[in-house]
């Protein structure tokens, strides 16, 4: 504890942003590459997010605009936390909170396709929830704590101790990524899926909001994925690039689930495999490491 | 040219409506998307949601059934929106000219800024289309 976390914090939420447009400019433009396409400069999605600042103001409902903002704020309250290594379960709790905003904020207008949209969004939690939260509780049992500082303090990185705790994650990380095969709330890369689902309504520069959300979100969760590794963390930064590049890969080379395939996909294996984890590492394994 | 501007010209969203055409001028269309054409470079995407598109790209004449639905395509834009009529048939009707059940050329419904003549009109003739149309669009304030 050095008492700069806060500080580290605020510096995120400014750089958060900038880093995730890029990834994000990356992701379409390594997804053209895999395509045989050129794809766009990675700066693409900045134009994009400036482009929509300039459109006209165009309001379905005004209490959408509010779920809009708390889908913003929670999600870069979650991301302050993160970085200034608060609590871990605090900050899941947090990020479902600004996950269930989008979902409010689809239900507040009358469109159909964006009610569809947010049916499908809650399932997406339900099948990715748990698996946080297990994930959570799996690094308590490593760490003796719920803070991430917790985790900066436990010697040894926690993928060697809970290796299949880290595959379960992945698949969540898909679901939240909105990826393929689990991008069926409404998928990036334009590919209209129930007309653009969830954000269907959504237009000018409320677009743009959720799309800043987005870059946030997407820095929250690698970071999350390099806390898996987090001495030396240089490591777990390439751990985390390197998972962003499976999921492009996974994304471009999948095909779209029913949302019943990812709820068994996700609870049965993702619960499985974090709760085998845990046993054989308590249980079996436990005397072993004590030693 | 402010932040805005430009970056208006660097991502024209689109969204696509067939009224009534052949589906021929659509296929070119959608070649365009394709690797070998790959508009995406220029940040050009399909989002088909009329509330988060840029462009209207529309082909086919326009009959008396689909017109209230160009027109209301047209009114969910948020501006800056510009249109553009793919193919002979809208821009004047091409070969359903005189049909009884046409209206002759999508201009008689909504303002359109660029025509692509050709049937149908070639992946290169569209892009080409775009390009006209984002002139234009820079020089909206
Ligand atoms: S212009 Fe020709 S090819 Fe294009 S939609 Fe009309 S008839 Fe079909």
């Amino acid at each position: 504890m050095s008492g700069y976390e806060w500080l580290i914090g605020l510096a995120a939420l400014v750089f958060a942003p900038l880093l995730g447009g890029f990834l994000r400019g990356i992701d379409r433009k390594l997804t053209a590459r895999m395509q045989g396409r050129i794809g766009p400069p990675i700066w693409q999605q900045f134009y994009d997010f400036f482009k929509l600042i300039g459109k006209a103001r165009a309001v379905t409902t005004k209490g959408s605009l509010m779920w809009v903002w708390g889908y913003l704020l929670l999600t870069m309250l979650a991301v302050y936390m993160l970085f200034a290594q608060r609590d871990l379960l605090i900050i899941f709790f947090i990020l479902a909170f600004a996950g269930a905003c989008l979902i409010f904020g689809a239900f507040s207008v009358r469109s159909p396709y964006s009610h569809i949209g947010a049916h499908r969004e809650i399932m997406q939690m339900l099948s990715y929830e748990p698996i946080l939260l297990l994930a959570a509780v799996a690094i308590f049992l490593q760490t003796g704590t719920f803070k991430v500082s917790g985790i900066f303090e436990h010697d040894g990185p926690l993928l060697l101790t809970l290796p299949l705790v880290f595959v379960a994650v992945l698949i969540a990380l898909t679901i939240k990524l909105r990826k393929s095969p689990f991008d069926i709330s409404a998928s990036e890369h334009a590919h209209q899926e129930l007309v653009r689902g969830v954000y269907t309504e959504y237009s000018g520069r409320f677009l743009a909001l959720i799309e800043l959300t987005h870059w946030y979100e997407l820095v929250l969760i690698l970071a999350f994925v390099a806390l898996f590794w987090a001495q030396p963390l240089w490591i777990g930064v390439l751990l985390a690039l390197g998972v962003y590049f499976l999921e492009l890969l996974v994304d471009n080379i999948e095909a779209r689930l029913q949302w019943s395939w990812m709820l068994s996909i996700s609870w049965a294996a993702g619960i499985g495999f974090i709760l085998v984890n845990i046993i054989l590492i308590e249980l079996v394994f436990g005397n072993v490491l004590r030693l | 040219m402010g932040l805005v501007a430009k970056a208006r010209v660097k991502s024209p969203w689109i969204v696509h409506y067939c009224c009534g055409s052949c589906n021929g001028c659509d296929i070119e269309i959608l070649a365009c998307l394709t690797p070998m054409y790959d508009v995406e470079r220029f940040g050009i995407l399909n989002i088909g949601n009329p509330k988060h598109a840029d462009l209207l790209v529309v082909t086919g004449p326009v009959n008396r059934r689909n017109v209230k639905v160009l027109q209301t395509i047209y009114e969910q834009m948020p501006a800056p929106k510009l249109v553009m009529a793919v193919g002979a048939c809208a821009c004047t009707g091409g070969v359903f000219h005189n049909c009884y059940n046409t209206m002759g050329g999508i201009d008689k419904v909504v303002p359109v800024d660029v025509y692509v003549p050709g049937c149908a009109a070639r992946p290169e003739a569209i892009i080409d289309g775009v390009v006209l149309a984002l002139d234009k669009l820079s020089k909206i304030k």
